[in-house]
C-alpha cells in the first residue's frame, strides 16, 4: 500500500496512531486583506415583494443599513398598451387607456378623450362635463385611500390598510353603478359618456358625502397624530422644488414641497375654474407632507363632487353630431346592459339608414382629422399628458401617454441615496406609483 | 383607382394640407377588410383608406401665429441669434391651439438650453418626450433616408404658463439625437423608453439602456414596422394571425 500526502491535512505517526492536522482557514493569507473597505452589500428587492408598491424592483447597494445607491428597474408590467391602440378604432382606444393607471381609470379615458375631441374640434355638453368632473374627483378620492392603505400596510400600519380599502370600496360601489364597473370602466367616450347617471345614484353620492369627511376626520384620529406614523415619514423622501423640477416631479409630491401646481387651476379644463377648490400645500419636502397634503385633496375634492351635484342640469351626454356619437346610450334591458329597447327596435324595424348608419360607426368607426395634440390633466399622481397623432384614418396613428407614475418614479434615487434601507419603503410610498401606469 | 374618389371619404385632407402629389406615390389602401386577393365579396370593395402616415401634414404656418405664440418665437430669436434661430428651426406649425417647431438635431441643444433658462422663455418642465414612426407618406413600401422617427418634446412653462413642442426628424439609418438629460433630468427616463420603442439613439445619455422590454429583445416594438403580435398561439391546431393581418374593417 502507497500512502499518499493529503496536502489538507499532514500526518505523522505517533505511539497513539497515525495523528492528521487539518489546515486550512488561512484565507487571509491566501487572498490577502478585503479589497472591500466597508461591507458593500447588493440587496435585490422585488419585481415581487409586497412593499414595492407592484411589481417594481429595486437594486439597493448598502452599507450596514444605509442606502448608497437606488437602481430602479421597471418593465415587468409592459403590456403594449400605447401599440395596441393603433390597431383599434378611436372609440376602442377608451377600454385600452383605462387599463394603464388602473387606480385612475376615469383619469385616463378623460385625458384620452379629451385629446380625441380636440383633435375633432368638438366640445362635448354640459351635463357630460360635470359627470365626468363628478366621476373624476370620486376616483380620485378612491386612488388617495389606496395610496394610503397600501402606503400603510408597507410600513406596517395594518389598520391603515383595511380601513383605506374599506372606504375606497363606498367610492367603487358609486363609479360601479354610475359606469357597471369597479375599475376599466370605459365610461368616458369620445364625445361625451357612455350613459346617463342612474337613477338613484345622485342620491347615493349624497349619502357617501355625509360618511366621507367623518371617516377622514378617523383617518387624522388613527394616524396623524400618532408618533409611529410621524416618526416613520418625517424627513423621509426629500425632495424640493428645484429637484422635483429636474425630474419632472409633478402632482401631490411637487405640492408637498410648496409649489401649489394643479392642472385644474392652472390650466383648466371641464369647466374646472368654474368650481370652489383649494390647492392644498406643504412645506415640509417629505413623506409627511405628501400625506397631508392627499388627506386635504380627499376634502377638496368632496367639495368639487357637491358643486358638481348641485350643478348636474337634465340633458344630454354625448354628442349632437351622429358621425361622431355612438349611436345608442347604454340601458339596461332583462338580459344586461346593452343598446336600449328603443334604439334596437328603431334600426331593426323602422330604418334601414339607421342600420347602416349604426353598423358603419360601430365596425369601422369615425375618422379624426390629421394632426397631433398634448392633453394634460391633473390625476391623483400628477400631470396625465395624452400625446396622440392622427393621420386622419379611423384609427390613432400614435398615442403616447406621459405616466405621472412613470416620471416620479424616477426620484426614487434622489430621495432614498444616503437613508436608511427602511425608508426607502416609505419613500417609494410616498411617490405612490401605480406599475399598470408606469410600465404601460 | 382614381384620386378623385378617394376625397371625399377623408375628411381632413385639405385642414392637413395634403397635396396629391404624395398620394400619386400609392398612399391609398381599398376595401373595407384587410384580405386582398381572397375573393371576398363581403361588401364595401369600393372603400378607400388613406395609407399610414398619408394625410400627415407637411406644411409650415406664417407669420404671426397669433396669440403668445410670438411673443416666445422673438424670445426664442432674442436669446439663441437670428441666425442660429434659422439655421435650427426649419418650420413652425400653429395647429388647434399648439404651436410646434421643427428643429435640426444639430442645433437642439442649445435651443433647449435657452428654453430653459431665458427670462422670457423660462420652460422650466419638461413634460414629455415621446417617439413618433410617421413611416413613409409615399405608400407601405419603406424609403430608406426618409426622416421617418421623430422626437416630439413638450416643454412647460410653469412662470408663463405656456405650453410648446419641439420635433425632431431623423432617418432610421442614421438614428442620432443628442440628449437633453444635460438640460432636462427627467429626459432620462424617456429617452430610454424612446430608444426601447424606437431605436432613436440619444447620444450623450448616461445610460442608454433598454427600459420596457427585457434587455436581450430584438427589434423595437413601436416602430410601424414591427408587427403587433403573430407570435404563434396554437388552439386546437389553429393559429392566430397578428391583429393587422386578421380580417377587420380598416
Amino acid at each position: 500500500m502507497t500512502t499518499t500526502q493529503d496536502p489538507y491535512a499532514g500526518s505523522r505517526e505517533t505511539t497513539e496512531g497515525r495523528v492528521y492536522t487539518v489546515t486550512g482557514g488561512d484565507w487571509d493569507a491566501t487572498l490577502g486583506a478585503d479589497p472591500h473597505e466597508n461591507e458593500r452589500l447588493v440587496v435585490n428587492m422585488g419585481p415581487q415583494h409586497p412593499s414595492t408598491h407592484g411589481v417594481l424592483r429595486l437594486v439597493l447597494d448598502l452599507e450596514g443599513e444605509t442606502v448608497t445607491k437606488a437602481r430602479v428597474v421597471i418593465g415587468y408590467l409592459h403590456t403594449g398598451i400605447e401599440k395596441n391602440t393603433e390597431y383599434r378604432n378611436w372609440v376602442q382606444g377608451t377600454t385600452f387607456v383605462t387599463r394603464m393607471d388602473y387606480l385612475a381609470p376615469l383619469y385616463n379615458e378623460a385625458g384620452y378623450c379629451m385629446a380625441v375631441e380636440k383633435l375633432l374640434g368638438i366640445e362635448v355638453p354640459q351635463r357630460a362635463q360635470t359627470i365626468r368632473v363628478l366621476v373624476m374627483e370620486i376616483n380620485r378620492i378612491a386612488s388617495h385611500l389606496v395610496g394610503l392603505a397600501t402606503g400603510g400596510m408597507e410600513l406596517g400600519a395594518l389598520t391603515a390598510m383595511t380601513n383605506g380599502f374599506r372606504e375606497r370600496e363606498m367610492c367603487l360601489d358609486l363609479l360601479e353603478e354610475i359606469t357597471g364597473l369597479r375599475m376599466n370602466h370605459a365610461y368616458i367616450r369620445p364625445g361625451g359618456l357612455a350613459q346617463d347617471l342612474p337613477e338613484g345614484a345622485v342620491e347615493h353620492i349624497r349619502e357617501f358625502l355625509e360618511v366621507m369627511p367623518k371617516r377622514v376626520a378617523d383617518f387624522h384620529r388613527m394616524l396623524t397624530g400618532q408618533p409611529i406614523w410621524q416618526r416613520r415619514l418625517k424627513d423621509v423622501g426629500y425632495l424640493d422644488v428645484t429637484g422635483c423640477l429636474a425630474l419632472g416631479v409633478t402632482g401631490p409630491i411637487l405640492r408637498s414641497a410648496g409649489l401649489p401646481w394643479d392642472m385644474r387651476k392652472v390650466e383648466p379644463y371641464l369647466g374646472y375654474e368654474t368650481y370652489d377648490f383649494e390647492v392644498p400645500t406643504a412645506d415640509t419636502c417629505d413623506a409627511w407632507g405628501r400625506y397631508l397634503v392627499r388627506m386635504a385633496e380627499v376634502n377638496e375634492s368632496l367639495k368639487l363632487i357637491g358643486q358638481a351635484l348641485d350643478r348636474l342640469e337634465p340633458g344630454p351626454v354625448m354628442v349632437e353630431d351622429r358621425k361622431i356619437a355612438w349611436p345608442a346610450q347604454l340601458a339596461l334591458g332583462p338580459d344586461g346592459m346593452g343598446n336600449s329597447h328603443e334604439h334596437v327596435a328603431h334600426i331593426m324595424g323602422q330604418s334601414m339608414e339607421a342600420l347602416i348608419h349604426h353598423f358603419k360607426l360601430v365596425t369601422e368607426g369615425f375618422r379624426v382629422p390629421a394632426g397631433q395634440v398634448y392633453v394634460p390633466i391633473e390625476s391623483p399622481r400628477g400631470e396625465l399628458g395624452y400625446h396622440v397623432v392622427s393621420d386622419g384614418s379611423t384609427r390613432p396613428w400614435r398615442v403616447h401617454v406621459r405616466d405621472p407614475s412613470f416620471v416620479n418614479l424616477q426620484a426614487t434615487a434622489a430621495m432614498s441615496e444616503g437613508g436608511m434601507i427602511a425608508d426607502v419603503i416609505a419613500a417609494i410610498a410616498s411617490i405612490d406609483p401605480v406599475m399598470g401606469g408606469v410600465d404601460r | 383607382m382614381s384620386n378623385d374618389g378617394g376625397s371625399d371619404v377623408v375628411p381632413g385632407r385639405e385642414e392637413a394640407g395634403y397635396d396629391d402629389a404624395t398620394a400619386a406615390g400609392g398612399g391609398f389602401r381599398k376595401g373595407a377588410f384587410g384580405v386582398s386577393g381572397s375573393g371576398d365579396t363581403s361588401g364595401f370593395g369600393g372603400l378607400v383608406r388613406v395609407e399610414p402616415g398619408g394625410a400627415v401634414a407637411l406644411h409650415s404656418t406664417e407669420r404671426p401665429y397669433g396669440g403668445w405664440f410670438d411673443e416666445v418665437t422673438d424670445a426664442l430669436i432674442e436669446a439663441v441669434g437670428q441666425a442660429t434661430y434659422d439655421a435650427a428651426v426649419q418650420r413652425v406649425l400653429v395647429d388647434r391651439g399648439e404651436i410646434t417647431y421643427f428643429v435640426g438635431r444639430e442645433h437642439l441643444l442649445p435651443l433647449v438650453q435657452a428654453l430653459r433658462d431665458d427670462e422670457a422663455l423660462r420652460f422650466e418642465l419638461l413634460s414629455s418626450v415621446s417617439g413618433v414612426d410617421y413611416l413613409d407618406s409615399g405608400g407601405p413600401a419603406v424609403t430608406p433616408g426618409r426622416p421617418r422617427l421623430h422626437v416630439v418634446y413638450h416643454l412647460t412653462s410653469m412662470t408663463y404658463r405656456r405650453r410648446i413642442r419641439l420635433e425632431v426628424a431623423v432617418t432610421a439609418e442614421d438614428p442620432h439625437v443628442p440628449s437633453v438629460t444635460g438640460t432636462y433630468p427627467t429626459a432620462d427616463w424617456h429617452e430610454r423608453e424612446a430608444f426601447d420603442m424606437f431605436g432613436i439613439v440619444f447620444d450623450g445619455h448616461p445610460g442608454l439602456t433598454r427600459i420596457l422590454m427585457p434587455d436581450d429583445w430584438d427589434g423595437h416594438p413601436q416602430r410601424k414596422d414591427y408587427p403587433l403580435g403573430g407570435i404563434p398561439v396554437e388552439y386546437h391546431d389553429a393559429t392566430i394571425p397578428p391583429p393587422d393581418t386578421r380580417r377587420a374593417y380598416r
